[in-house]
């Protein structure tokens, strides 16, 4: 049976997509240009940094593209002044929040966060920086994660449980006091689910996590590397018959 | 140190611009009715708050110039100590990692006293442009400048606005 399809107008280009669809992916493959945080190809959508709010016609509220369907009839916009001005103030809020240093950063180059923002034309942050005393985990071997870089997008929360089905990471707290943590808040390198896969660091787009002993020139992150694992065993790729 | 990769584009800098005030120039006292001022490195102490003050009540166009200036940066990550970090601060400089005998200098005037938190300039004084940059390349300058002595506004985009 053929999926029903929808037609509705992205930016006043007709599109056509399957039900089911999320906003965001109809756009993209129209060509229109969303800025995301936690959107991560392979795993699924949570709607948690906002950055890919729409307007959508005869909705008040703008509606992030990455957890809408499309709908029949549906006219979205994707890009104007006011959208513009959310984005950006979104990112200030989000290099308020903790210590986004990107001069002594490990992500330096190859952050999302950075990029997003000077895409966005964010020359300086106009609210007050809160400074927070966040700690660094090392206790892994190998690995290591820096809190004061998070932005608790979950990307590896949804990176270690849907991908690599270890299930160590999670969210603690609430708010702007909210943690990743691994098990029930162990140190990770005392962690009995880890794989020590490293699913996380290629998920994470920012600083945040990191393999240790690596120089900011070799952390460029291979995304492209997740969508793979998912994409062979969604098409079953890797199962040997006979 | 990053200004001075400009090289050659020094001598059109030179030939439009009149240098009244440098921490490379003699006279150390800001003059008034200067057409702009590019203010590096983060407010920490007394001095830097009024000098800041002074530049912007003296200045037409101030322009925050490098990450220092913009977002605090890494003088700022003091900020992370809580309240009461500028006397840690001056203990952990003055004291623990000096020679034997050591001690915090008294709040006599001479050594200016540490603000309780570092803040990036525009959270003291209103600025008029952002140049951000762990240094600001040559490039960005000569980018930003170029058409500020021309007479027209700067307008930096995309990755040269990129902090770090």
């Amino acid at each position: 049976m053929a999926t029903a399809a929808k037609t509705l107008l992205i930016d006043g280009k007709p599109v056509s997509a399957e039900a089911g669809t999320s906003l965001l992916q109809a756009a993209r493959e129209c060509g229109a240009r969303i800025p995301t945080l936690c959107h991560l190809e392979g795993v699924d959508d949570m709607g948690a940094c906002r950055l890919c709010l729409v307007e959508v016609k005869g909705s008040a509220k703008l509606l992030p593209a990455c957890t809408t369907r499309v709908h029949e009839g549906m006219e979205v916009t994707t890009d104007s002044e006011r959208l513009r001005r959310y984005r950006r103030m979104i990112l200030e809020l989000l290099f308020a929040e903790r210590n986004h240093v990107c001069a002594v950063c490990v992500a330096n180059g190859n952050c999302e966060l950075q990029t997003l923002a000077y895409e966005a034309g964010m020359d300086h942050v106009r609210f007050a920086y809160t400074s927070p005393a966040w700690g660094v985990d090392l206790t892994h071997p190998t690995l290591g994660m820096d809190h004061n870089r998070c932005i608790l997008c979950t990307r590896c929360v949804r990176a270690c449980w849907d991908i690599e089905g270890a299930g160590t990471k999670s969210v603690a707290g609430r708010g702007a006091q909210s943690k990743i943590i691994n098990d029930l808040n162990a140190p990770w390198g005392e962690s009995e689910s880890c794989t020590s896969c490293g699913k996380c660091v290629l998920s994470c787009p920012t600083g945040a996590l990191f393999h240790q002993g690596v120089t900011v020139g070799e952390s460029v992150r291979d995304r492209a590397k997740l969508e793979y694992i998912v994409n062979a065993r969604e098409k079953k790729q890797w199962l040997v018959s006979g | 140190m990053s200004f001075l990769d400009l090289d050659e584009f020094l001598f059109e800098v030179a030939e439009a611009v009149e240098l009244v005030c440098s921490p490379l120039a003699d006279g150390k006292e800001y003059p008034s009715g200067v057409d702009l001022c590019l203010i590096e490195g983060a407010v920490c102490n007394e001095d830097n708050l009024e000098l800041a003050r002074r530049i912007r009540a003296r200045t037409r166009l101030v322009v925050s110039f490098g990450d220092c200036a913009v977002t605090g940066n890494v003088p700022a990550l003091r900020n992370v100590l809580g309240a009461g970090n500028a006397a840690d601060v001056l203990q952990c400089a003055y004291v623990e990692h000096a020679a034997p005998g050591g001690a915090v200098p008294p709040p006599d005037g001479i050594v200016p006293a540490l603000l309780p938190r570092v803040l990036p300039l525009h959270a003291v004084i209103p600025v008029d442009h952002y140049l951000p940059g762990c240094p600001p390349s040559a490039s960005r300058i000569k980018a930003f400048l170029a058409p500020l002595l021309a007479g027209g506004a700067p307008r930096l985009e995309g990755e040269q606005l990129k902090f770090g």
